[in-house]
């Protein structure tokens, strides 16, 4: 399956990344090769071998409930873009509720 | 706006339901870190590098959450997955800061189950397509602008100390064949939800704090028809009322939209508490598109079957067979039971007699004083503010004869404006009935004096005359005196 440069629009508009039509017209086919070559995978990949999403084949790893220390307030705050009232403070949300 | 009336809607369409609950988990720390879930702490001060998303940070699972999930999967008669995964849900939107949550997709822990409610002595049975495992988000405040709202804010402001916080997620199968009956079924689930939760011990289940939220599907299709018409989804709907009231709304705005020959548009749209009509949220363009992948940070959780099984040995009893156990404990009837039920008051009843009420003044007092409350102020009945610890001790203190149930309303009013303890709003307020039989005498004295043909009456043998001279009494005492023995001082006195 050929990627378009309308498929790679949706994706460039999902991931809030713009790009013009010229960047898309040379990426489409680029995206469309990497695309092809992750696909050989599935060339190898037999019956009989399981789908996997891990490295490693481990299942059940988990944390006991309990509490660790957090950053301070000033820590956290240090990665915003700006503060008020102890929050972080970000442009208006556009186009949510109402 | 316009809507058709309630009985037109439901002559001519039948409403199907699908109903969302997200329900916090009460665990210590958040689900994939060791930050607190504390409810109420000063913003930003419950968050690390997982929960912030700052890069490198590895997220872990919180055994108890998983532990939990699986015992609300139980406890609604799901099949607990032998085997799943989380996975990521992008999107981007300032309240996770990851630019994704993790949630679970077409792996559910829990799926294809179901439960009973039981609305006005009716059982129905709501199946369970999923219960699912994710994390919260954080909470924004829209600053400028009128209301809170998004529309007209300039910034908005947020606070991280809810993201991460271990929700889970259950979805039911489309209610079907409920009629005219689906606004209370819809809040009769949500409240049966409510009270196995907190059985269950697996959360603070506080609406009013957002630790229990409701998102509310809605369609209609022609009376006779079978396939779906086309649904709405009502969020913020975040009390048992409201969800009653939201669903009774959508129902007779897409009425009215049907009957005039229009369509249905599909949208999520929000409730308003205050004007009680729901309105049109973000209207896309374009579907949602989560592009949902395998979380590559965490592997799969397969729950051992030996694990399920002793989670499954620790569930409560079923609701229905609670309300059956408790009903014959407490000695209610049918009807009595029914109130009780459809107020949402059960739990908050087997709290008060745990308190040491008798079960009879703890249902006289969450169904009349503190439902009137509730009434007034738009809210449920655990919202109002007595807790059933306080409702006991005023109960004991009606017991000990220290008030009367008059002088008890008082000490509600007293409890609920935060003035402090039953006893201490006695204090206060001083309320306490006067034994001082000197000062009884004396207001006895008065009242017969006062009223000399109702002392003849009372003489000549109408001894129901003696209501009036009780009543001048407990005027002169503000109320605080014990109507019995008032009665006795005067008889003896006229006799
Ligand atoms: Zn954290």
């Amino acid at each position: 399956m050929a990627l378009t440069a309308e498929d790679v629009a949706n994706l460039a508009r999902l991931a809030r990344i713009e790009l013009s039509e010229a960047e898309l017209e040379v990426l489409a086919p680029q995206l469309d090769v990497i695309l092809e070559s992750v696909a050989r995978v599935s060339d190898v990949a037999a019956q009989d071998i399981p789908p996997t999403s891990h490295a490693l084949p481990l299942t059940n790893v988990f944390r006991e409930d309990e509490l660790r220390a957090s950053l301070s307030r000033e820590q956290v705050l240090a990665g915003a873009p700006a503060a008020e009232q102890m929050r972080f403070r970000v442009p208006k949300i556009l186009g949510e509720e109402a | 706006m316009t809507v058709l009336p309630y009985a037109d809607a439901l002559a001519a369409y039948d409403p199907v339901l699908g109903l969302e609950v997200h329900v916090e988990l009460n665990t210590t720390s958040k689900m994939f870190c060791g930050c607190s879930t504390a409810f109420g702490a000063e913003p930003n001060t419950q968050v690390c590098p997982v929960c912030l998303g700052l890069p490198g940070s590895l997220p872990a699972v919180n055994a108890k959450a998983v532990e939990s999930a699986i015992r609300i999967g139980l406890a609604l008669n799901c099949t607990i997955a032998e085997w799943c995964r989380f996975a990521r849900k992008n999107y981007f939107y300032p309240d996770m800061p990851k630019n994704y949550q993790i949630s679970q997709y077409d792996e559910p822990i829990a799926y294809d189950g179901w439960t009973e409610v039981v609305l006005d002595g009716e059982i129905y049975r709501i199946g369970i397509e999923r219960a699912h495992m994710e994390e919260d988000t954080g909470k924004s405040l829209h600053v400028g602008g009128a209301t809170g709202r998004i529309h007209g804010a300039d910034y908005s402001l947020l606070d991280y100390n809810r993201s991460g916080v271990p929700l889970i997620e259950i979805v039911t199968k489309p209610v079907e064949g409920t009629g005219a009956k689906a606004p209370e079924v819809a809040r009769a689930y949500v409240t049966m939800l409510r009270d196995l939760l907190r059985t269950l011990g697996v959360s603070d289940v506080r609406m009013e704090q957002g630790s229990l939220r409701c998102d509310a599907n809605v369609s209609l299709r022609p009376v006779g028809r079978s396939t779906f018409g086309t649904r709405t989804e009502t969020k913020n709907v975040n009390s048992l009322r409201s969800v009653e009231r939201a669903v009774r709304y959508e129902i007779t705005r897409q009425a009215a939209i049907l009957a005039s020959g229009g369509r249905v548009t599909q949208e999520t749209r929000h409730w308003h508490e205050d004007s009680g009509i729901t309105t049109p949220g973000r209207n896309k363009e374009t579907a949602e598109d989560y592009r949902y992948f395998p979380e590559p940070d965490l592997v799969p959780i397969a729950p051992s079957r030996e694990w399920v099984e002793e989670l499954h040995a620790t569930l409560p009893e079923p609701p229905t067979a609670r309300l059956k156990r408790v009903r014959a404990e407490w000695g209610f009837s049918e009807l009595e039971m029914r109130d009780v039920v459809s107020a949402g008051a059960v739990n908050a009843i087997e709290a008060t007699v745990a308190a040491g009420a008798t079960p009879q003044s703890a249902r006289k007092w969450w169904l009349t004083e503190i439902a009137r409350h509730a009434n007034e102020e738009g809210v449920d009945l655990e919202a109002v503010g007595v807790t059933p610890q306080q409702v006991a001790e005023i109960q004991a203190l009606v017991e000990n004869g220290t008030i009367n149930d008059k002088l008890a309303r008082q000490v509600f009013e007293g409890v609920i404006a935060g003035e402090g303890s039953p006893a201490e709003v006695v204090t206060a307020r001083k309320l306490a009935i006067v034994s001082d039989e000197g000062a009884l005498a004396a207001a006895v004295n008065e009242a017969i004096n006062a009223n000399p043909d109702i002392v003849d009456k009372i003489k000549s043998g109408k001894v129901q005359a003696t209501g009036a001279l009780i009543g001048s009494v407990m005027k002169q005492m503000r109320g605080q005196a014990d109507a019995a023995r008032v009665r006795e001082m005067i008889l003896e006195k006229i006799g």
